[in-house]
C-alpha cells in the first residue's frame, strides 16, 4: 500500500532528522522523505500534524508466554500489545515452558509469529539446556533456527565454569551472550532490596552485591573469553559504574535498563504492592537515579520493557509468593518519554534508546528511517496523556506498578513493512 | 427553638429526698453500687450520708450494652469496680435518670456475671418514664414528664453539688 | 502507589489490626485503655461478657502455632462470640486453592472477623484488601513483617509496670531479622513516644538499615544493656544455626544470652519480657526468666486482655 504521512515531525536518531517533514511509503519500504517522488499517488494519507513520526521501537526484552504459558498471555495478545505500544521488533526471552532450547520450538515460535504479521520476533534461545545452567544448547542449529543471541532470562547460572564454557562456546560463532547479573547464592530466597522498605516489611532480601559479585564474574569471564556479552537488566548505582569502568577499560559490552526501574524504587512497594515484585527487585531512590543518569551518560545503552505478563491469580498472593514482573512492552515508549522529560533529554536522544541502540545490539537492520529500509514506524502523539488502566491494555496481562498513573505519548498508528498494524481508536 | 421554659427540680432536694427514703431499708449488708457516671456520684454522696461501711461498687456497662452494633464500643471505658463479694450481699444499684430501662436490665446482667446476689433494689434520682423494659425503680427521687426529643442530664459541680440539665437529643452537651 | 493505611476505615477508625506501624497514638492508647477494663473481667466469676453475642471469629491459620490461636481463641470465647478454628496448614493450599479462594469461602459463611497466621510477610495485608467492608482482620503473626497483637500486650505490660513511655530506655535483644515480634515493638514503642529503643544483636541478626526504623544499634550486650528500663528478648530459631546467621547457640548464649549477670548492667528495677516459647539457656538463662524482674507471665495473661480489646474494638467500628 503506498501511504503519504503528512506534516509529521519526523524525527531519526541514526540520520540525524529531527524536523516536520513528510515520508513516503511503497512496497513496505520507505521511499522519500521531504517531496513526493513523481506520479506517488497515495492511497492512504496520514495526516501527522502535530504527532512524531519515528522508527518503530525496539524492544530488547519481551516475554510473549509461548510456547506453554498461554494461561498468563498468548502470543496473539502480546503480538497486538506490542503494535500497540508502538514496538515493531523485539527480542523474545527463552523462559517459556519448555524453555527455547530446540531449534524446532524456536522455527515453530518464528512461524506463527509471522503468520500474525504483526512486529518482527527475534528470538533468544537459551545458553544452557532448559535453562538449568549445566548443559550447552545446541547454539549453532539455534542460530540457523532464528535466534539472535543466548541467554537464560532471570534463571541465573550457579556454576562458573559452565558460564565459561558457555560464553567460549558462543564466542566461536560471534554469538551474543545476554546474562542478567545476579548471584543465585546472595540472592538466596529474597524478594525486595537490601534496604529499609524490606526492613519495614519483614521481606527476604537480595542485597546489591548479589548484583555486583555477578558482574564483576561475569565482566572477567567476558574479557577472558572475548564474548559479545549484553548485560540485561542493572538495577544498582554500583553496578551501573562497574559497567562504565570496564568499558573505560576497553571491554565492549552493552546494557540496558528496564522501565520500572527507571522511575520506581522500593518506597513504592507501599503496602506490599506485589505489582512491585520484580527481578532485579526494585532499590533504593540513590540507585534508581543512578540509572537514570546513566542512561543519560551512555553508561547504559538502551531501555527495554522487561515485559512479563502474568495472570491475575498468580498477582493475588502474598508479596513473595506473586509471581515476578509485569506487563511493560505498551509503556516503553511513554515511560522512555517521561525519562526524557524530567532529565531534559531532547527527543531525538530518548528515541535513539529505544530504536537504534537497541537495533545495533540486536544487530538487525532496523531503527532508522533511510531511503529503501523497511517501512517500520510509530506515529505518536507526545502530549497526548493517558491513564494506564485494564482496559486502557491490550496486554492479557493488567499487571504494572504504573496502574493508575497518566503518562504522556500516545501512539497513534504503527506500520510495520509498510503496513499500517495499528491504529488508535478515536477517543 | 424550645420557647416554653421546662421546669427542672433542684438536684439536692431530690438527692435528699431519695437518701430519706432509703434510709430505714439499710443494715450494714447493705452494698451500693454506682452505674457509670452520674450514679456513681450519687451513689458516693449515698454512701457518705447514710454512713454506709461496704465498699461502694461501680459498673461501666459498656461491655454489656444492647446497641453496640450499631455504636460501637464507647471510646472511653473504664473497668467496673465490684471489691465485695456479689453472692448473698444485699444491693441497692444507684443511676441517675431512668428511662427506658435498657441501661439496668445491662447493669443487672453483668452484676450477675460477679457471683448471685440476694437482692438487687433500684434508686434513681429522676424517673422520666417511657420504660421499654418491665423494670422499676424502689426509690426515686423525681418523676418527670419530658417530650421524647429531649434528654436528661445530671451534673456534678466542683463543689460536688449535683444539678440537672437539659438538651436536645442531636446535640448532646 | 502509597496510598492510605490500610488498617484505618474512612472515618479514621481501627478497620483491621495488621501492623503497629502507622497507627495514631490515641488508637494504640484507646486499645490499652480498654483492655484494662478486660483485665478485671478475666477475675470475675463469670469471665465472660455478652459483646461479640452471635458473631463469628475465624483463627485463620496458615502457620500451626497452638499456643497464638488459643490465646486468641480465648479472647473470643470471653466476648462470647463464636470460635472457629482453621489450620491451613497444608490442606487446601496444596489443593491448589489460593489464600483469597479460601477466604471467600468464610466470608461465604458469614464471618465477622479473621485472625490470621501466615508464613508469608504481607498476607494479612492482602487479605485485608480483598474482604467485603464489614469483615474485620487481625494479623496474628506474618512471616517476618508484624505481630501487633504481641507488640500491643508488651506495651500493655510495660504501661503497667513502668506507668508512662516518655521516659524509658527499652532493649530489645536477638534476631531482629526474622522478627514480626521485634518489627511491631519498634513501631509501638516508638510512636507511644519512648525516647530510646536500642537493638542488640550480631549483624547477621540484623536487617539492613534497621536504625531508619529509628533504633540505636548495638553489638555488644555489656553496653546495649547499661541503664534501660526494659530488656525484651526475642526467641531464636534453631534454623539459625543451618543457615549460617550463627555458629551455634552455646556461642549465641554466650555473646547474647540473658544472665542475671548481664541483666545487673541494666536499671535495678528493669523488668525482663519475652514473646515465648522460652528456649531456655539459649537466648534467657532460667534465674533470670524465673526471677523477680522477670515479668514473662503477666505478660500471658495481659495477653488476653489486650485481644479482648482489640476485637471488640473491630466489631464496634
Amino acid at each position: 500500500m503506498r501511504i503519504h504521512i503528512k506534516n509529521g515531525h519526523v524525527v531519526d536518531p541514526v540520520n540525524g532528522i529531527d524536523a516536520v517533514n513528510d515520508i513516503f511509503i511503497a512496497a513496505g519500504r520507505i521511499l522519500a522523505i521531504g517531496d513526493a517522488p513523481d506520479g506517488f499517488h497515495a492511497a492512504r494519507v496520514i495526516d501527522a500534524q502535530s504527532l512524531v513520526v519515528c522508527p518503530g521501537l525496539v524492544d530488547l526484552s519481551v516475554r510473549l508466554r509461548e510456547p506453554g504459558l498461554e494461561y498468563m498471555a498468548t502470543l496473539e495478545s502480546e503480538m497486538a500489545a506490542a503494535v500497540a505500544g508502538g514496538v515493531t521488533s523485539l527480542a523474545c526471552l527463552p523462559d517459556t515452558d519448555p524453555p527455547l532450547d530446540e531449534p524446532g520450538l524456536v522455527e515453530m515460535l518464528k512461524y506463527r509469529a509471522k503468520s500474525l504479521n504483526l512486529a518482527h520476533v527475534y528470538p533468544i534461545g537459551a545458553l544452557t539446556q532448559g535453562l538449568r545452567g549445566e548443559r550447552l544448547t545446541e547454539m549453532a542449529e539455534l542460530s540457523d533456527a532464528g535466534c539472535i543471541g543466548f541467554g537464560q532470562s532471570n534463571v541465573p547460572l550457579t556454576n562458573l565454569r559452565i558460564t565459561m564454557q558457555a560464553m567460549r562456546y558462543a564466542a566461536t560463532f560471534g554469538f551474543s551472550v545476554w546474562l542478567c547479573p545476579q548471584e543465585a547464592s546472595l540472592a538466596n530466597d529474597g524478594v525486595a532490596h537490601d534496604g529499609e522498605i524490606a526492613a519495614r516489611l519483614g521481606l527476604p532480601t537480595i542485597p546489591v552485591c548479589a548484583e555486583t559479585v555477578a558482574l564483576s564474574n561475569i565482566i572477567l569471564l567476558a574479557r577472558e573469553t572475548g564474548v559479545r556479552l549484553h548485560l540485561c537488566r542493572l538495577s544498582s548505582m554500583e553496578g551501573v559504574g562497574m559497567v562504565r569502568d570496564a568499558r573505560q577499560q576497553g571491554l565492549s559490552i552493552t546494557c540496558d535498563v528496564a522501565i520500572n526501574h527507571l522511575h520506581l524504587s522500593e518506597m513504592d512497594i507501599g503496602f506490599f504492592d506485589s505489582n512491585c515484585h520484580l527481578m532485579p527487585p526494585l532499590r533504593a531512590l540513590s540507585d534508581r537515579d543512578a540509572l537514570r543518569s546513566g542512561l543519560q551518560d551512555d553508561a547504559i545503552d538502551a531501555v527495554c520493557s522487561d515485559h512479563a505478563p502474568v495472570d491475575e491469580d498468580a498477582k493475588l498472593l502474598p508479596f513473595g509468593q506473586a509471581e515476578v514482573g509485569a506487563t511493560g512492552v505498551e509503556l516503553l515508549l511513554p515511560l522512555t518519554l517521561k525519562w526524557g522529560m524530567e532529565m531534559r533529554v531532547p527527543l531525538i536522544k530518548r528515541l535513539a534508546k529505544i530504536t537504534a541502540i537497541p537495533a545495533r545490539i540486536l544487530g538487525i537492520d532496523a531503527g532508522h528511517l533511510s531511503l529503501g529500509a523497511t517501512a517500520d514506524l510509530c506515529i505518536f502523539d507526545p502530549e497526548h496523556y493517558w491513564r494506564v488502566a485494564p482496559s486502557a491494555l491490550k496486554s492479557q496481562g493488567k499487571n504494572t506498578p504504573y496502574l493508575g498513573m497518566e503518562l504522556p505519548g500516545k501512539v497513534k498508528f504503527t506500520l510495520v513493512n509498510g503496513d499500517i498494524v495499528y491504529e488508535d481508536q478515536i477517543d | 427553638m424550645n420557647t416554653k421554659k421546662l421546669q427542672l427540680p433542684d438536684a439536692e432536694n431530690l438527692f435528699a429526698d431519695l437518701a430519706n427514703k432509703i434510709r430505714p431499708d439499710i443494715n450494714k449488708n447493705t452494698a451500693l453500687v454506682g452505674v457509670r457516671t452520674g450514679g456513681v456520684w450519687l451513689a458516693q454522696r449515698l454512701q457518705q450520708e447514710l454512713g454506709l461501711m461496704n465498699p461502694l461498687g461501680i459498673l461501666d456497662i459498656s461491655f454489656y450494652r444492647d446497641d453496640f452494633d450499631r455504636i460501637g464500643l464507647h471510646p472511653k471505658v473504664k473497668p467496673s469496680e465490684i471489691p465485695f463479694q456479689v453472692t448473698d450481699s444485699h444491693i441497692i444499684l444507684v443511676d441517675d435518670i431512668l428511662y427506658t430501662g435498657r441501661t439496668i436490665r445491662a447493669a443487672i446482667n453483668e452484676l450477675f456475671d460477679y457471683g448471685r446476689p440476694a437482692s438487687i433494689r433500684l434508686a434513681i434520682l429522676v424517673d422520666r418514664g417511657k420504660r421499654e423494659l418491665p423494670i422499676a425503680a424502689q426509690y426515686v427521687g423525681a418523676e418527670v414528664v419530658l417530650p421524647s426529643g429531649k434528654m436528661l442530664n445530671l451534673q456534678q459541680g466542683g463543689d460536688k453539688k449535683l444539678r440537672l440539665s437539659i438538651y436536645d437529643k442531636q446535640l448532646p452537651a | 502507589m502509597i496510598s492510605r493505611n490500610p488498617q484505618l476505615n474512612r472515618a479514621g477508625e481501627l478497620q483491621h489490626l495488621l501492623t503497629t506501624e502507622g497507627l495514631p497514638v490515641a488508637i494504640l492508647l484507646d486499645i490499652l485503655d480498654t483492655a484494662e477494663s478486660f483485665v478485671g473481667v478475666t477475675e470475675r466469676d463469670v469471665k465472660k461478657i455478652p459483646l461479640l453475642r452471635g458473631k463469628s471469629v475465624f483463627n485463620l491459620f496458615f502457620e500451626p502455632s497452638t499456643r497464638t490461636r488459643t490465646t486468641f481463641e480465648i479472647a473470643a470465647k470471653r466476648l462470647s462470640a463464636d470460635v472457629h478454628n482453621l489450620n491451613i496448614a497444608v490442606s487446601a493450599q496444596s489443593k491448589g486453592e489460593t489464600l483469597l479462594d479460601t477466604v471467600n469461602n468464610l466470608s461465604a459463611m458469614y464471618a465477622d472477623m479473621f485472625v490470621v497466621r501466615h508464613l508469608q510477610s504481607g498476607a494479612a495485608h492482602l487479605i485485608a484488601h480483598h474482604v467485603q467492608s464489614d469483615i474485620h482482620v487481625i494479623n496474628a503473626g506474618d512471616g517476618r513483617h508484624a505481630h501487633p497483637t504481641q507488640a500491643l500486650l508488651d506495651m500493655f505490660t510495660i504501661r503497667r509496670y513502668k506507668r508512662d513511655f516518655q521516659n524509658l530506655r527499652v532493649a530489645i535483644v536477638g534476631d531482629i531479622l526474622h522478627s514480626r515480634v521485634a518489627r511491631s515493638e519498634i513501631h509501638a514503642l516508638t510512636t507511644l513516644g519512648v525516647p530510646e529503643v536500642r537493638v542488640i544483636a550480631p549483624k547477621t541478626l540484623l536487617p539492613a538499615k534497621v536504625e531508619r526504623l529509628g533504633v540505636h544499634v548495638y553489638y555488644d550486650m555489656v553496653k546495649g544493656l547499661k541503664d534501660v528500663d526494659v530488656v525484651m528478648m526475642l526467641r531464636l530459631q534453631n534454623e539459625r544455626m543451618q543457615s549460617a546467621n550463627l555458629p551455634s547457640s552455646e556461642e549465641y548464649f554466650k555473646n547474647y544470652g540473658l544472665t542475671q549477670e548481664k541483666l545487673s548492667l541494666a536499671k535495678p528495677d528493669a523488668i525482663v519480657m519475652h514473646p515465648g516459647p522460652l528456649n531456655r539457656g539459649v537466648e534467657i538463662d532460667s534465674a533470670v526468666a524465673d526471677g523477680k524482674q522477670s515479668v514473662i507471665l503477666p505478660q500471658v495473661t495481659y495477653g488476653i486482655a489486650v485481644r479482648m480489646a482489640v476485637m471488640s474494638i473491630l466489631a464496634g467500628n
